[in-house]
């Protein structure tokens, strides 16, 4: 039973039969009773003081229930949005933390920032009274231009002098310096991270609903973690009590971090619904997604890299300036810090590292954590700067890597940036990946590439991920506002099926089926009497919900914990109905035998006596068959690989065709491979759209959203990718009960930097050494003939 | 979407009459523009007048030594056609390559023709393929139809009920897609007929335009070799995120000599 569906084994996803055959559930789904519907009024303008806002007539319009403004929820003395992590500068001092009103109050500093809230009885209605509004604001100067920001651009926040968040910094610089001295070779290079939109399948969408009599609010939200979310609006925005709000995120479609984030839309919805004494639902537009949804990415960064004669790395200086848009969103300030300045060392024994990172206000949206958060953006700047040290040397890339790998007998590894590796192996990682790639034949291509008038280039792409976050301990020491374990229960039921209740979220991650295949194999249950159970507050113990590729690595663990609870229960109760001592109890496969003899108690009799304890021991055991963990792991989990890109440039276009593409990943121990499969592939997509194709583009006079829809912003679709050849080596993590590092994040980390390579490559006959990101056709024919 | 009056004659005359006397009316052929305007409430018409229950608007005809399109025959349909594959293959190439699948069993030729979207395809075989366009009031030759940015000959009320493409001696279309919404960025279209030859370019310029002077030079030596040296001047290109000006001229040059190769084959 346990080979077909437990750990290790390809299992179809439970949760597709109601996916594939349009029977998920989702916000927007939700058939509430005289439900009202909210309509977002947002600022057109990148920066304006809001002179007046006159409701009076949009009011009286047909179907309006209520609208609010900023002035009522002054008026009712709500919190603001708050950013759960204090990150101290490089004098000791927290970072400036400017107010994020839930409404605009007097000043809107984005396009798209919420200027009134329309309630009526449907969307329509809503959308005509909002039009109906009339705002009259006085425009002021704005700045879009993350490069201008710190340089006397128009400020953000009177609380952020010259819209500087931070300055931090790791490392010595003086130390780092020194090494840079010494050095045969400096590389340096200049690079922009560009901006990107999640754009998850399911817009934002938030319902929430008022029960007076019982004074119990319940708010359905697309959440990648509601009990965060519920702790949030509890404790700082809303002051409702946490047991009088329940938090559901059910069928969630995508969240790729931006689902994270505590958001203006659902806080307004969970406070009005009390107010207006019917529910409200609310989806947003997906105008309003591109407009509104926490951005990623988005850094501005000069790096050098210190190298001896023999190409081994010195020191590497990073100076990098990140945006943070015109609000602090929830987790903004930790993502170009803790989860990225951190990562600078990658798989290498770089001995000193020092990097400075500003963060920055501008008149766009928020930037937070998107899919990576911070590693892909340092796995980016590490494998720019290597290849382009291997170019300017030139050396073999690969080799240029393997000369700098940390060797696989220095694990568990320190580096010079916080971090402590626990395992890994690269050289054989690398190895492969050329082996799949068929590196040897490369040449040969590329000469026939040029016969048909094409450059062939590729690229290499040795990432390192720190993720499985995280480390209570250590969080509390970096100024994180939150423990990072998570929560796991194991409830039998009388008849012996199962429910797993987990504190993680799933919104595309399978954890119906991955989880589930982890009870089957641990105790041997049938898949299909098992049920994962997740996203409500109401019902699940408190959990930190899944991003940061934690879910498995940390939700797992705990899923592990409580079923070691439930075989040491077991062996109690098999012992008294096989009256054998507890110690001489096994068990296997789902059974309970005392070794050497025929004795057996199925796990399924052992429960069923646990809940009808007619022959079980009440004066030593409780009744029942019931068990919870809490899991906070030793470390972070250190996923690693190396991807490696073939393309095409068409010289005379400038359009880059992804030929081939290679991902070879440490996961650790992996729980359903075909599951990990479409992670990496998606992962890998996400990163080819990054480097080729997705741009988020402000206009720098208007501050309007220039990509703000599907005709702008160019997601990528599946004939700009080729299939994709993966490959594994294990090496499992020693801290954790599974073994396993986590694979979310890993394709789009990795797979950047191996593009964007794989163009400056292909490039290199022409004489060009930089093109930016994304390498859209235009850019590369730009840099190919000088910027024009 | 703001409500509207919503018509599905079922005669050419029962549509003019629909239209009649409402300046604030629209009439929709495949509603793929104007659906997606109505829904971002960037229109608001009185009345939309839907031409899709007009059988007498959609078809394809072999006449005259050439092929006579319906205004509401649809771009899956010119794409498979054997009339249009067998006379212009370059226009079922075309056709099979606007939008999507879902677009292209909706949009249809004349609302295409008649909408003159700058990044259109159809406007660019219209002009190279020097075709006449039909309407309730009259013909218009394509070198008077297209006028500016999605703007046309066509008066308030006068419908495209179909589109005559002479039968070329040889011709082919080359896009370069916008790479977020797949529009041409830069399409060229290029006929050679016993007149000469055309070259008409849609997507770069706020409306299809000729470029007389590889006109003339590929009308002397019909090859790509003849235009490899002929630039087009950057000035007044549309210019976006997605390309400047300076990007669009070079596409011309790339995506005339490709459409000649092309239709050498």
């Amino acid at each position: 039973m346990t080979a077909e569906t437990g750990i290790g084994a390809r299992v179809k996803r439970k949760e597709d039969q109601r996916f594939l055959t349009g029977t998920g559930r989702y916000v927007d789904d939700l058939p509430l009773a005289r439900a009202t519907y909210a309509y977002f009024l947002r600022s057109p303008h990148a920066h304006a003081r809001i002179k007046s806002i006159d409701t009076s007539k949009a009011k009286a319009m047909p179907g309006v229930v209520e609208i609010f403004t900023g002035k009522d929820t002054a008026d009712a003395k709500m919190g603001g949005l708050i950013c759960g992590w204090v990150v101290k500068d490089k004098h000791g001092q927290p970072h400036k933390a400017p107010p994020h009103p839930v409404m605009a109050l007097d000043t809107v500093r984005y396009v798209g920032d919420t200027v009134a809230m329309v309630v009526a009885n449907s969307h329509d209605e809503a959308k005509d009274a909002a039009e109906a509004i009339k705002v009259d604001y006085e425009v002021k100067p704005s700045n879009v231009d993350l490069a201008k920001a710190l340089k006397g651009a128009p400020e953000v926040h009177a609380e952020a002098p010259g819209n500087l968040i931070y300055d931090w910094e790791i490392g010595v610089k003086a130390d780092v310096d020194a090494a840079f001295a010494k050095a045969a070779h400096v590389t340096k290079l200049d690079i922009v991270n560009n901006r990107l939109i999640p754009n998850a399948m399911e817009p934002r969408a938030a319902a929430a609903d008022y029960d007076r009599g019982t004074g119990n609010y319940t708010l359905w939200s697309t959440s990648q973690n509601p009990h965060v979310l519920r702790l949030i609006l509890s404790a700082f925005v809303l002051g409702i009590p946490e047991h009088k709000l329940r938090v559901i995120a059910p069928d969630v479609g995508g969240g790729f971090g931006s689902k994270i984030f505590c958001y203006n839309e659902e806080t307004m919805l969970t406070w009005a619904a009390s107010r207006v004494g019917r529910p409200i639902k609310w989806t947003a537009e997906r105008a309003e997604s591109f407009m509104t949804d926490a951005h990623g990415r988005d850094h501005v960064t000069h790096a050098e890299l210190a190298l001896d004669k023999d190409g081994k790395f010195l020191g590497l200086k990073v100076d990098t300036i990140a945006n943070m848009g015109a609000y602090l969103s929830t987790f903004s300030t930790a993502v170009p810090t803790y989860l990225y300045a951190t990562l600078l060392a990658g798989q290498y024994t770089t001995p000193l590292i020092y990097a400075n990172v500003k963060a920055a206000l501008t008149h766009t949206a928020p930037v937070d954590a998107y899919r990576g958060a911070g590693r892909p953006e340092a796995t980016f700047v590490i494998e720019s700067i290597v290849s382009k040290a291997a170019k300017e040397l030139k050396m073999d890339p690969a080799e240029l890597r393997r000369k700098n790998f940390i060797p696989k007998e220095a694990f568990p590894y320190q580096t010079p940036v916080a971090l402590q590796y626990d395992s890994g192996n690269y050289p054989p990682i690398i190895d492969e990946a050329m082996k799949i790639a068929d590196y040897k034949g490369f040449e040969a291509r590329r000469a026939e590439a040029k016969s048909r008038g094409k450059l062939r280039g590729i690229g290499f792409s040795s990432y390192i991920e720190a993720c499985g976050l995280a480390p209570s301990q250590v969080i509390g020491q970096l100024g994180g506002g939150v423990g990072q374990w998570e929560s796991a229960q194991i409830k039998f039921n009388p008849t012996g099926n199962v429910q797993i209740l987990t504190g993680a979220h799933s919104h595309g991650q399978s954890h119906e089926t991955t989880f589930a295949q982890i009870v089957s194999d641990k105790l041997g249950v049938p898949l299909e009497q098992i049920e994962v159970v997740h996203g409500d507050t109401a019902t699940t113990p408190f959990g930190m919900g899944s991003y940061g590729s934690r879910s498995l690595a940390v939700g797992g663990s705990a899923i592990m914990k409580a079923a070691d609870k439930v075989i040491a229960k077991g062996k109690k109760i098999a012992a008294h109905l096989m009256e054998a001592s507890v110690a001489d109890v096994v068990f296997e496969n789902g059974v309970f035998k005392v070794a050497g003899t025929d004795k057996n108690v199925p796990l399924g009799q052992a429960v069923f006596a646990a809940y009808v304890p007619h022959n079980y021991p009440l004066q030593e055991l409780e009744p029942g068959m019931d068990e919870n963990a809490f899991y906070d792991p030793a470390n972070f989990v250190y996923p690693a690989g190396t991807q490696i890109c073939e393309v095409e440039v068409d010289p005379d276009t400038g359009t880059v065709e992804v030929i081939a593409h290679t991902a070879v990943d440490d996961f650790g121990n992996i729980i359903n491979p075909m599951i990990v499969e479409g992670q990496v592939h998606g992962g890998i997509v996400q990163g080819v759209g990054q480097a080729l194709l997705e741009n988020a583009v402000y206009d720098k006079e208007t501050g309007q959203l220039m990509s703000g829809s599907y005709m702008d912003y160019t997601m990528p679709r599946a004939d700009d990718v080729p299939s994709f050849k993966l490959g594994y080596k294990v090496t499992p993590c020693p801290h954790n009960p599974l073994g396993v590092k986590g694979c979310g994040e890993a394709g789009a980390i990795a797979a950047p930097a191996a593009v964007m390579n794989a163009v400056h490559d292909a490039l290199v006959p022409l004489g060009v050494t930089h093109v930016p990101m994304p390498a859209t056709p235009l850019n590369v024919w730009q840099a190919i003939h000088g910027g024009k | 979407m703001y409500d509207f009056n919503y018509h599905r004659p079922k005669s050419l005359a029962d549509a003019q009459a629909a239209l009649k006397g409402k300046p604030e009316a629209r009439p929709m052929s495949g509603g793929m523009t104007l659906i997606p305007t109505l829904k971002q409430r960037l229109a608001k018409p009185s009345d939309v007048v839907d031409l899709g229950g007009i059988k007498e608007l959609a078809g394809i005809k072999v006449e005259g030594g050439g092929v006579t399109i319906g205004g509401m025959t649809k771009h899956y349909d010119v794409s498979v056609s054997p009339e249009v594959k067998s006379n212009i293959p370059a226009l079922a190439q075309l056709a099979g390559h606007i939008g999507d699948p879902a677009v292209r069993n909706r949009g249809t030729m004349g609302g295409s023709v008649a909408n003159n979207d700058p990044a259109a395809d159809y406007p660019a075989a219209v002009v190279a393929l020097n075709a006449t366009v039909t309407t309730t009031a009259g013909k218009h030759s394509a070198d008077s139809f297209f006028k500016g940015l999605f703007e046309t000959a066509l008066k308030d009320g006068e419908l495209i009920t179909s589109i005559s493409f002479p039968k070329p001696e040889k011709a082919a279309y080359m896009k370069f897609p916008n790479p977020a919404s797949r529009y041409a960025m830069v399409g060229v279209f290029v006929a050679k007929t016993k007149d000469g030859v055309r070259v008409a370019v849609t997507g770069a310029g706020p409306c299809v335009f000729r470029v007389k002077a590889m006109e003339d030079a590929l009308s002397k030596n019909f090859s790509s070799a003849a235009i490899k040296d002929i630039k087009v001047p950057a000035d007044g290109l549309n210019s976006d995120i997605h390309a400047s000006a300076e990007y669009r001229a070079h596409l011309v040059g790339v995506m005339a000599r490709r459409a000649v190769d092309a239709a050498n084959k």
